[in-house]
């Protein structure tokens, strides 16, 4: 058993039930409650305590009762050396800790012992700790929108610090943001137009897409490799640069403010990634089949809708679900092209919100949460399919 | 017979393809092109509207004579800087009405008045007034007679179809002083930005390609931010990061790690001392630079992890046979595999970074030294209301962007010729 390896493995793994606190802590902090000391030097150093005497028992005695029993040590000195902490503080310390010891049930003098052991042990931990991380990071901001449109400009002035959630206030009083956001502000004909404006940015994108795309996987015409790659380069050009010609042209022949202006920018806009994606799946389908189809007598329509279409439906549904995502989270063309409120898309109205007068920031957020969950309940549900599309269409975005 | 065949098929695909060329010709191909044209003008968003011949209608009865009525025509030309020729008028009335002094310029006939009124100037006003008798001395109908609307029309000289030209706005871009802080701008944030997304892409698909309780649920979770809408992030990040009652600030104040309030968004420069020496760091610029990393980060790592998991086993297990650690098994198996995807993505991503304009225009408005190349073709376009000028920089993105894409086809050639 070499030295190094001991001290590796008692660093980190108190290191990482270290941070497994902090993040705990920080939570509670934002449920409001008064925390102000991480503990460092004394949660280090018991950290590593009990790391040691989890590596002199080893093996000896029941896993689970080991695990149990020093978590408990645990959380009962970190019950001490913090004052006035609701109960419920301590059992989340007492559940974390259950965990890293679960963690690190197996190391034993043994498992130290063996090659590369303090390597693995520390990748081990980094992909635990990045996890946890990862995902604090990554939520944080949503479950920041979703609180701050359930409270209060008072309370949130009173302590910035304090997420909890104030159940007991009723329902009514709980959505108060909601109800104002969408009779006083007009949120509901914005998600109107928002759910148009993307539907039909999909169904005519599918329209112009499924033929030209069919066309560039199967037809023989003169052109056809040059097409196909000019496909991807008119893909690549962002819209900052068409932003200025189309504002001049659409303000001249009176397209701006207008719904059908934005279905058309958003159509051609979507229509190289959606003709890219479908002509790749579009090869796949075996040529037989098609074959088959013209001897029955089928011209070109019959085969593509009733050969091509059903066969492809997984293909069109990524590219549909694509296209709506993208429609939906548009923001420049919509700045550019609407400034009357009653043309508004969702993005706009909540940029609108914050560019205009003081709004409240609950408000603000009650926006934002409108605009978001729409989307990501679409996302958890047909995650394939938008993963896929994702996959094709990301070197956009 | 063949060849008959052929000449079907060639014209069924031209006919398959026409509307989406048209259509993408139109809207994107286009406003590239004309961006070059207008780039050569001298255009202002005030010159946008097109000037229109404008016609008010006021009715007034006559005292003590219900058969007749005056009309009044408010005649102006909506424009301030220029002129519109050849205007003409048409206007509707009811029947049995007849003018009882007609303008010289106007005829009456079959209920239709139609006037020519010849050029108008700039800011061009006149005051028309006609009064009209009742043929069959019954009372006038005022409603009838402003239910009817006056059409206009004149032709006025289109600023963007004139063939006078500039180079002003091209030296006033480049003579700028700013320029090349906006080009150092637009080039720090577009790495940074690639680099980060690249790095932690990489971390988050070996950490995803392990096995591990609710991996699936991770997976989704990392792509959160990607997929939501930009507007709702941006203003949610602008709210945490707020000095005085942004949640981070207020977070970091209370465990003592600072001391004072951060402006993280709204800061140009903050110096920083490690090991002795100041080091003056891009404050607003940085915070952007993480938020874009935060947002597209998801794409790299799940372009990464498609590629990680088609890494076949067996090279693992012979490295485990062979006694190599972790480190190694990183650098010599999983890196050389994922090295085309990376080179792939960063210059995708490195286009892309290169022309954001919503993360920077919601969070800073281009603010505290956060001025990229778009954001400038906003603020010359928009908020200074040069258009000539926001072309001008649009042209300089699509020059840069054209040196981009050569690169990245080359790239791609390359690894098609490799596979």
């Amino acid at each position: 058993m070499k030295i190094k390896n001991i001290f590796t493995y008692c660093l980190i793994s108190s290191l990482f039930l270290f941070s497994l606190i902090c993040i705990w802590k920080i939570l509670v902090t934002l449920q409001g409650i008064e925390l102000t000391n991480f503990n460092f030097n004394k949660l280090f150093t018991f950290g590593i305590i009990l790391c040691v005497i989890n590596l002199l028992i080893g093996k000896k005695f029941n896993l689970n009762i080991k695990i149990t029993t020093l978590a408990l040590l645990f959380s009962i000195f970190d019950y001490f050396i913090s004052i006035n902490l609701p109960i419920w503080y301590s059992f989340g310390i007492f559940l974390i800790s259950l965990f890293f010891f679960n963690n690190i049930k197996n190391y034993d003098k043994n498992f130290l012992s063996k090659n590369h052991s303090s390597q693995k042990l520390s990748f081990n931990f980094l992909t635990l700790f990045g996890i946890t991380l990862f995902s604090f990071v990554i939520l944080f901001p949503f479950y920041m929108m979703l609180v701050t449109s359930f409270k209060t400009q008072a309370l949130l002035l009173l302590n910035p610090l304090d997420f909890s959630i104030n159940f007991a206030q009723g329902l009514p009083e709980l959505f108060k943001s909601y109800f104002i956001v969408f009779k006083d502000y007009n949120f509901g004909r914005y998600m109107l137009t928002s759910t148009i404006v993307s539907l039909g940015t999909v169904i005519i994108t599918l329209i112009f897409a499924i033929p030209a795309a069919y066309a560039v996987a199967r037809l023989n015409f003169f052109g056809k490799n040059f097409l196909s790659t000019s496909i991807l380069i008119i893909y690549l050009f962002p819209a900052i640069v068409l932003v200025i010609p189309l504002y001049t042209i659409f303000s001249q022949l009176g397209l701006r403010n207008s719904i059908e202006g934005l279905l058309i920018v958003y159509t051609a806009t979507t229509l190289p990634v959606a003709i890219y994606m479908l002509q790749g799946y579009f090869k796949s389908i075996p040529k037989e089949l098609e074959e088959a189809g013209i001897i029955d007598g089928q011209n070109w329509l019959g085969i593509i809708f009733k050969i091509i279409l059903p066969l492809s439906l997984p293909a069109i549904s990524s590219v549909a679900l694509y296209v709506f995502m993208i429609a939906w989270n548009e923001f420049l063309f919509s700045l550019m092209f609407l400034d009357r409120p009653n043309t508004f898309t969702l993005s706009r109205a909540i940029q609108f919100l914050n560019v205009g007068a003081e709004t409240p920031r609950q408000y603000l957020m009650a926006g934002s949460v409108v605009v978001t969950l729409p989307i990501l309940i679409i996302f958890v549900y047909f995650e394939k399919y938008l993963v896929s599309g994702l996959t094709a269409g990301s070197v956009k975005g | 017979m063949s060849s008959k065949l052929a000449k079907i098929e060639k014209r069924t695909a031209y006919l398959l393809i026409l509307p989406s060329v048209f259509l993408v010709f139109s809207i994107i191909l286009f406003p590239i092109f004309s961006n070059i044209w207008i780039s050569f003008k001298n255009v202002e968003l005030k010159d946008l509207r097109i000037p229109e011949p404008r016609a008010k209608k006021l009715v007034k009865s006559i005292n003590d004579n219900p058969t007749q009525i005056k009309i009044i025509y408010k005649l102006r030309n909506s424009s301030l800087t220029q002129e519109i020729t050849n205007v003409k008028f048409k206007d509707k009335y009811p029947d049995n009405l007849e003018p009882t002094n007609l303008d010289n310029r106007c005829q009456f006939k079959s209920n239709l008045l139609m006037c020519k009124l010849g050029n108008w100037p700039k800011k061009y006003r006149e005051n028309l007034e006609i009064v009209f008798q009742n043929t069959n001395n019954q009372e006038i109908s005022k409603k009838e007679i402003k239910s009817y609307k006056p059409k206009l029309s004149g032709k006025s000289q289109n600023i963007l179809l004139t063939y006078e030209f500039t180079l002003n706005n091209f030296k006033k871009v480049i003579k700028d002083k700013a320029f090349i802080d906006l080009l150092s701008t637009t080039f720090y944030y577009t790495f940074f930005g690639t680099i980060g997304a690249i790095v932690f892409g990489i971390l988050a698909a070996q950490m995803v390609n392990q096995k591990f309780f609710g991996r699936t649920f991770m997976r989704s979770v990392l792509l959160f931010p990607y997929v939501a809408p930009v507007v709702a992030l941006a203003y949610t990040w602008e709210l945490l990061l707020d000095p005085t009652s942004g949640t981070l600030n207020n977070l970091l104040i209370n465990y003592q790690i600072i001391e004072g309030p951060i402006n993280l968004l709204g800061q140009k420069y903050v110096t920083l001392n490690i090991l002795g020496f100041d080091f003056k760091l891009r404050l607003a610029l940085t915070t952007v630079i993480i938020f874009e990393i935060w947002r597209y980060f998801p794409l790299a790592f799940l372009f990464i992890l498609a590629r990680l998991q088609a890494v076949p086993k067996e090279l693992y297990e012979a490295a485990d046979v062979d006694g190599a650690n972790p480190i190694q098994k990183f650098l010599n198996i999983t890196l050389p595999q994922i090295l085309a995807v990376i080179s792939i993505l960063f210059m995708i991503r490195f286009i892309w970074n290169f022309n954001k304009f919503e993360d920077i225009f919601l969070l800073t408005g281009g603010a505290s030294g956060t001025r990229t190349l778009p954001i400038n073709v906003y603020q010359q376009g928009f908020s200074i209301g040069d258009i000539g000028m926001g072309s001008a920089v649009s042209i300089v993105i699509v020059a840069f962007l054209l040196i981009f894409m050569f690169i990245y086809f080359k790239l791609l050639g390359k690894r098609a010729d490799e596979n």
